[in-house]
């Protein structure tokens, strides 16, 4: 992987998105590069979690572009989503399918091979010891949320764009992913997360954009 | 670049097989639909032999539909459908080894069971090996249109309905040639040309479905 200067940027131009007649945004242009976290802030309902699904390309703004690289994420597609990892509200995960298998799934539609015992491995870093082969229905919210996140751990994606990533989370798993978050940023990823909690754990790093006015 | 194709399958295969009481009740749909019809209209075996293929093929018809619902339903409602689109793999593969998973699990058995259905209405050898045959090339066919419909009416309130209209009409063509190929052979004419042509409409959705739902589930998720 390529580092420094020569690694893409993640560039928002110009971004508006409107939900039904509402406009969300207007004009929003901000940029993310390599060894930076963006601490996107706002209001319930200004528009953060629709911001990063276009981030991700889930959505179609209205107008405006993201470019990875230099190039539009519309017509890079497949390519862009290779460098990407995007957790939303919902944690993505079969309630039939134990944590291993939802982990080991979820790695090879992200294009790499996850070993059954690495698997295991990753699983008990995040915590849920003891829990690798349930259904994961059975876990409770913060498992499930702790399988999701395990991704990240697995994942070698640059872009991560986190909605919310510490509901239902305990204190000792907020601070797990916190160093997780910190570690990816220092070794040159970006991530990209909304959260109603303070985020002091990258320090220099830390960007913040606002939406819907200051009063957040 | 079939890897992707086999995990999905296996995946969809694996939590049909967990959750068995769903893949039955299309099977038991299907059986008792097509068995009504000789209850009702009473054992003349001329009567039966003459309605059999048109109402095995449209028992087979509304059971794929009844099943057509669950092929992306739940995995928008607990994320993995939105993560599929934003996996490296094209969309379009993955959709074909859902609807692959989903035809094994629902249009496999009611082919399989379907002889046995036909008897009941006094069909020959000949017309029971057509309506076998028949079927299997037909009901992927019907997964393949359904899949479309489903990925146009996900997070619909009352998308079920919805489904139907949009989707049973869709199906005609294939009704027609389906149950066309065991009319002829009843009549010794032979099924020959329908089964091409019930052939020929796979090939095209093989192709065309999974793009079509492709563009609809990347709409749904918007």
């Amino acid at each position: 992987m390529n580092h420094g200067t020569t690694a893409p940027i993640l560039e928002i131009d110009a971004l508006s998105c409107v939900r039904g007649d509402r406009v969300l945004f207007r004009d929003l242009s901000f940029e993310v590069r390599p060894a930076e976290l963006l601490h996107l802030k706002g209001r319930n309902g200004s528009g953060k979690a629709t911001l990063l699904r276009a981030l991700a390309g889930l959505l179609l703004p209205e107008s405006g572009e993201v470019r990875w690289g230099g190039s539009n994420i519309r017509r890079l597609r497949e390519e862009y989503s290779r460098h990407l990892m995007y957790l939303g509200h919902l944690n993505g995960i079969k309630g039939d399918l134990t944590a291993a298998e939802n982990l080991r799934i979820a790695a090879t539609l992200d294009g790499f091979e996850l070993s059954e015992s690495r698997a295991w491995e990753v699983l008990g870093e995040i915590g849920l010891k003891g829990h690798e082969d349930l259904p994961s229905k059975h876990l409770s919210q913060g498992q499930k949320r702790r399988v999701a996140l395990a991704r990240l751990l697995a994942n070698k994606a640059r872009v991560w764009i986190l909605d919310e990533p510490f509901t239902a989370l305990d204190v000792a798993a907020v601070q797990l992913l916190q160093d997780v978050i910190r570690r990816h940023v220092e070794s040159g990823g970006m991530a990209i997360i909304t959260t109603h909690q303070a985020v002091p754990m990258i320090g220099e790093h830390t960007r913040t954009v606002s939406l819907g006015g200051t009063d957040a | 670049m079939l890897e992707p194709l086999y995990w999905v399958v296996r995946r969809d295969l694996t939590i049909a097989m967990r959750r068995r009481s769903d893949v039955f009740t299309t099977l038991i749909f299907f059986v008792i639909v097509v068995s009504l019809f000789p209850l009702g209209i009473g054992p003349e075996p001329a009567t039966l032999r003459l309605i059999a293929p048109g109402i095995v093929w449209v028992g087979a018809l509304l059971a794929s539909m009844l099943a057509l619902e669950q092929i992306f339903s739940a995995d928008h409602r607990d994320g993995t459908l939105e993560q599929m689109l934003l996996t490296p793999q094209p969309v379009a593969l993955l959709v074909s080894g859902k609807v692959l998973a989903h035809w094994l699990v629902s249009g496999v058995p009611l082919v399989i069971i379907s002889p046995l259905l036909g008897l009941q209405y006094d069909l020959s050898i000949d017309a029971l090996q057509v309506l076998v045959i028949s079927l299997l090339l037909g009901t992927p066919t019907l997964s393949l249109i359904g899949a479309i419909g489903a990925a146009l009416t996900l997070g619909l309130r009352s998308g079920g309905v919805l489904l139907a209209l949009l989707v049973l009409p869709l199906y005609i063509p294939v009704l027609i040639f389906g149950a066309g190929a065991v009319e002829a052979t009843v009549s010794g004419l032979g099924g020959q040309s329908h089964l091409s042509l019930l052939g020929a409409i796979l090939v095209a959705s093989l192709v065309l479905a999974p793009l079509a739902t492709a563009a609809a589930l990347r709409v749904a998720e918007d």
